[in-house]
């Protein structure tokens, strides 16, 4: 079965092939039996692989296959091969799964779209790319699906291409990516040149072997590859296209803006963490990257008012969690986030998603209210994944997901206290913003009417990713609850545990208190200020800091406002005024200048004898005056 | 006596082609078309031969020679010969002249015999300039390609042709001269010191010039190679010619006349003068990141599509100057893959725009948007150029650019590290192409059809050989390997030397390259 492993990649490209080829001519259902299907055959196909491969001894190592050789000269032979290891089988089981739900819901969600099978074909390349990018076992394979899925993005982002606001916004998701992109592939080409290899695993046993920690070459390889990661994961500074991002059908944001795609970034760097740890000041850039993104997407979510901007700058905020994770080396505790967080986030999404279909496109909260009768399944299902969002202490995967990730912030070697006072802080707003959401979505008055309910096809993904989104997370419980260690014991072969100076242990539950404490605060605060009195609310808005500080917020901070005049507006002016090409200026000079020495020369050819005798007589005196003085 | 086959079939077929010609517009088509299709399967034949060993007795380079007597006296000969580098060219040669003869099957209706002489002449120019070497006979297929090629402009072009079309001929007539300048010079040199007066490649490959006069020789083979290439700041005759030239025109000038400068500079300037090119290294390298920083500038900054698309050629082909220059086997790969892929997706962009020209009457971006809706087909395909054209991975232009990047990185990290900014700038200009063309509400209504039959198939078997490309470069590789073997040792030996300057190491590895391609002698043929 494992042997079968480049099936997982090829049935959904397979899928796509007959789609794009032949999708205008097929019937809607075939097109949506192939699209949803091929992810769902993968999805099996995976599972089987997963189930053998955990339960043999390679789980402790790795399981590589090539396919084919990509190219091969002078010693670099970068191949098609596959590699499975536990933590590309997590990704692999994620991507899948929740592909495939997505995909379901999709069938219906899409069912009265034009362009069906057009949208299935993308989906299904989005998978393929994704599924390469996590299996690729050497860099320029994994570059080959991170551009992919940035590809399949654009074209997603843009799928509604007719409104030029959503072709701008995948214009912009694509180069913002790709600006990062730049970056990691130089990365590449300085992992090459120094260490002769681009396949991952050697890379890191040479880096490891070649690099002392913190030696100058460690420091700029990581840090472009973290170039990459930030693009694609959207952290600041990268960070704005995410929410222009959601101008795709809703699904697409599920499944490539929330659950797979933008986490590409913290899977890089998991994947390659003995070079970051190889490079301790690039790693503290990436847990101080992921304190500042939470923070400042934790506000810009606070002051949106569209439902699907929340939840975007809620990615990103979760995204710098896994960032902080990441930085402070706790590997593991990120890949738990990570998939408690595609579970409830594309929950979440989908929950919108329903609410947006059920309105007539209706995604202003402030127009929204009341739905809770209405849409019981999308209102206790969204609440499910709002309360894994907010972390909702023991009854939520995304409580132990997110505690442990403050845990470690804290007392990991390479924590410190404000790390995790910006964590907390992080989820303080994290928990207003979420119940602000629910409590103006679902309660208070109705304000709109629903049109028409989702149907089986998107109830069920709806349930399934909901009862995700509560129990997944006793997977791993901290020792203070019970101590289970099935998801950090699996992955220990790839990513190493935390290292916990002594001392620390004891403080453990406490923290793990003020966390929990600190989520049942924020909601009952978003139930205050958006519920109960929202005067109090309406008030702080009102006055001069209050408009200020919301405009700031709902503006994302101002980095688009920042970027537009810094960078793309000169650039643009630039471009323009040289539309001619100044070079040009210098040839039709040269041009211009001969062709006046022609009319200059052409007007003495007067044809008056006259003329010609002073020509004649003027040419004489010169040559005689020339030969008597030189 | 193939090898005078592959430059006379297109020329003969020319000529019928003109002679059926008149009067009648059916005829020359089908000609051309047979003729290079032949010309197309003859090729790759000969490919097919290579890779199986046939042809190549031991690992030497050449696959094929040819050589006859022409002006003894000078030391002229009609000689020919083939590497895998020339074989790569001359598929994609027959290739882009299929191409070029389909895509003009419904554009041109004027004079049909005299335009496709031109076309087909142009290309047995070409393919001349790719098997010639002898330095005179190169120097005459150097022009053969610029005379009709000049014709198909001035005569079948749009709006601003006669401008267009002086100034094609102007510039690279220019750089020509300083050429045949160089040749003399070279010839005189080699003479005074051998006594064999001859402009025999072969030969002229052992000279030892001291580094002044080799500086100044190389800079006038140079100056030919860049004002073709087109190297900034020799580049403004070639958004005009693109642009002005009638579609089948583009596809060649863009496919196939570029990529004489860059063969130029792999086949003459880095065996013919390694350590002059040592010397030259960082500025040729500086050439080519600034051609493609600023082409990518320029080519977002217009409205017109096609001078769009010509300006991306710029960008694209400053990743060849770069690769040859940076003097590492990789990047020099690099460059040759990046030569036949930019080939393929430029010339499928100029068909594009070839045939939404003929359908909406503009070029002018303003005026088209939204146009995926109306023609879905046409949409896609240029979806597929535009990220080919982007180095998307999975297409060819990737493998180039990744391996011109990569090699460039060794001999130089800066350079390599600014040339990637163009892969962004590639981005912004492609995409916009697509945001202004394609995407958003259509301006006006229109009727216009989508691809037909016959243009769909022409877009399918580019798409098709630029995935290929993209996805198993590995017979292009090898096929190319043996022949830039050469080159590479002397340039990697040279590139070294220009950091450690040695004189007497220099001339031995010289002498060397002349050894390792010295087994051609003889008139005739030798398979």
């Amino acid at each position: 079965m494992i042997d079968l492993l480049w099936l997982i990649p090829a049935l959904p490209f397979a899928g796509f092939l007959v789609l794009i080829l032949a999708g205008s001519r097929l019937p809607r259902i075939v097109v949506a039996v192939l699209g949803a299907g091929s992810v769902g055959f993968s999805a099996v196909v995976a599972c089987l692989i997963g189930i053998e491969f955990i339960s043999s001894p390679l789980v402790k190592t790795s399981f590589t296959r090539t396919v084919w050789t990509w190219m091969s000269f002078e010693g670099f032979s970068p191949s098609t091969s596959f590699c499975l290891d536990s933590l590309s089988l997590l990704m692999v089981l994620v991507v899948t799964v929740v592909g495939f739900l997505i995909h379901l819901y999709s069938v219906e969600f899409m069912a009265d779209d034009d362009a069906y099978h057009r949208y299935f074909a993308y989906m299904n390349l989005f998978v393929t790319a994704m599924l390469v990018l996590v299996l690729a076992d050497n860099l320029m394979l994994l570059y080959l699906g991170w551009e992919g899925v940035g590809l399949c993005s654009y074209l997603l982002i843009g799928f509604w291409y007719k409104d030029p606001v959503n072709a701008r916004a995948a214009m912009k998701a694509f180069v913002m990516t790709r600006i990062g992109d730049t970056g990691m592939i130089v990365g590449l080409f300085l992992l090459y040149n120094s260490l002769g290899t681009l396949e991952i695993h050697e890379l890191m046993v040479r880096a490891v072997r070649d690099w002392p920690v913190g030696s100058v070459m460690a420091t700029v390889a990581a840090a472009l590859l973290l170039c990459g990661a930030l693009g694609k994961s959207a952290q600041l500074p990268l960070q704005t296209w995410l929410p222009d991002a959601m101008a795709g059908p809703t699904p697409v944001s599920a499944l490539i803006h929330a659950a797979t795609m933008v986490t590409a970034g913290v899977y890089l760097i998991a994947r390659t963490h003995e070079l970051f740890a190889l490079a301790p000041a690039v790693q503290a850039a990436v847990a101080v990257i992921g304190v500042a993104t939470l923070l400042v997407a934790g506000f810009s979510a606070l002051a949106q008012q569209d439902l699907k901007r929340v939840l975007a700058y809620s990615t990103i905020s979760q995204i710098g969690y896994m960032f902080l994770a990441l930085g402070v080396g706790a590997w593991s505790a990120a890949m738990f986030h990570f998939a408690i967080h595609a579970f409830f986030k594309s929950l979440l999404f989908l929950g919108a998603g329903a609410i947006i279909m059920s309105t007539h496109h209706e995604q202003n909260m402030f127009r929204l209210g009341g739905l809770r009768t209405q849409l019981p399944v999308t209102f206790w299902t969204f609440l499910a994944g709002a309360a894994s969002l907010a972390a909702l202490p023991l009854i939520t995967s995304g409580f132990y997901s997110k505690d442990a990730i403050l845990w470690y912030a804290w007392s990991s070697e390479k924590g410190s206290v404000w790390l995790w006072l910006g964590g907390v802080a992080g989820a303080l707003l994290t928990s207003i913003y979420t119940f602000r959401m629910v409590f103006l979505i679902f309660f208070g008055e109705a304000r709109t009417k629903v049109y028409k309910r989702p149907g089986t096809a998107m109830l069920v993904p709806l349930i399934v990713l909901a009862v995700l989104s509560m129990v997944a997370g006793f997977i791993e419980l901290p020792h203070t609850l019970g101590d289970v260690r099935l998801f950090s014991g699996y992955l220990g072969a790839v990513l190493p545990p935390v290292p916990i100076p002594p001392g620390q242990a004891s403080l453990e539950g406490i923290l793990g208190i003020v966390a929990a404490a600190v989520s049942v605060v924020g909601i009952c605060l978003a139930y205050l200020l958006f519920l109960k009195v929202p005067q109090i609310a309406d008030r702080a808005a009102s006055t001069l800091a209050g408009r200020a500080l919301h405009r700031l917020w709902l503006e994302g901070c101002g980095f688009d406002w920042l970027y537009q005049r810094l960078l793309v507006f000169p650039f643009v002016t630039i471009a323009r005024i040289n539309r001619s090409d100044f070079i040009d200026f210098f040839y039709q000079l040269a041009a211009f200048l001969a062709e006046g020495l022609h009319q200059g020369l052409s007007a003495t050819q007067t044809g008056r004898t006259r003329h010609y005798a002073v020509g004649i007589g003027v040419g004489a005196l010169i040559i005689i005056g020339m030969a008597v003085w030189l | 006596m193939i090898l005078v086959w592959l430059i006379v079939i297109p020329l003969a077929a020319g000529v019928l082609a003109w002679v059926v010609g008149r009067g009648d517009s059916v005829w020359p088509r089908w000609t051309a078309l047979a003729a290079m299709v032949l010309e197309f399967v003859l090729a790759v034949w000969l490919w097919v031969d290579s890779a199986s060993g046939a042809l190549a007795t031991t690992k030497l380079p050449w696959l094929l020679h040819a050589r006859y007597e022409w002006i003894p006296e000078l030391g002229i000969g009609f000689s020919l010969a083939m590497d895998g580098l020339s074989l790569v060219l001359v598929v994609l040669s027959a290739f882009l002249g299929i191409v070029s003869v389909v895509c003009s099957w419904s554009e041109i209706e004027e004079q049909v015999g005299f335009f496709h002489f031109n076309l087909l002449a142009t290309v047995a120019g070409i393919i001349g300039v790719f098997l010639a070497t002898d330095l005179i006979l190169f120097y005459f297929f150097w022009e053969i390609m610029l005379v009709p090629m000049y014709l198909l402009i001035r005569i079948w072009g749009h709006e601003n042709r006669a401008y267009a079309a002086i100034k094609f001929f102007l510039f690279t007539q220019a750089g020509a001269l300083a050429m045949l300048v160089a040749i003399l010079a070279l010839y005189f040199l080699h003479g005074q010191q051998t006594g064999t007066y001859t402009f025999d490649y072969f030969q002229l490959i052992g000279t030892t010039l001291n580094p002044a006069a080799s500086m100044l020789i190389m800079l006038g083979f140079f100056a030919a190679f860049a004002v073709k290439l087109p190297a900034v700041p020799f580049h403004t005759w070639l958004p005009d010619a693109h642009t002005e030239a009638p579609t089948a025109g583009s596809v060649i000038l863009a496919g196939l006349l570029l990529k004489t400068g860059g063969y130029g500079l792999i086949r003459f300037i880095l065996p013919l003068f390694p350590g002059s090119a040592a010397a030259f290294a960082n500025a040729g390298m500086a050439l080519g990141v600034v051609g493609i920083i600023y082409g990518a500038i320029l080519a977002f900054a217009q409205t017109d599509l096609k001078r769009l698309v010509a300006y991306t050629s710029i960008s694209h082909l400053g990743f060849v100057l770069l690769g040859v220059f940076s003097f590492n086997g990789m990047a020099l790969q690099g460059a040759v893959i990046q030569m036949v892929c930019h080939g393929i997706s430029t010339g499928a962009l100029f068909v594009l725009v070839g045939l939404l020209q003929e359908r909406i009457h503009t070029r002018d971006l303003d005026q088209m948007g939204g146009l995926w809706s109306t023609v879905p087909r046409m949409g896609g395909m240029a979806l597929v150029f535009a990220l080919a054209s982007l180095g998307l991975p999975g297409f060819g232009n990737f493998i180039g650019e990744f391996l011109v990047l990569m090699g460039t990185f060794h001999t130089n990290h800066w350079m390599a590290a600014v040339a990637a900014g163009g892969l962004v700038l590639a981005c912004v200009y492609a995409l916009w192409m697509m945001l202004r063309g394609f995407f958003g509400a259509a301006t006006q209504e229109r009727n216009i059809s989508d691809l037909s039959a016959r243009e769909m198939l022409v877009m399918a078997v580019m798409a098709a050989a630029i995935f290929w490309l993209g996805v198993f470069p590995q017979p292009t590789i090898d096929v190319t390997v043996p022949a830039l073997d050469g080159v590479r040792k002397v340039a990697r030996l040279a590139g070294e030397e220009s950091r450690t300057p040695d004189v007497a190491k220099f001339q031995q590895l010289k002498t060397g390259l002349g050894r390792t391609t010295k087994p051609m002698q003889g008139p005739g043929e030798n398979r």
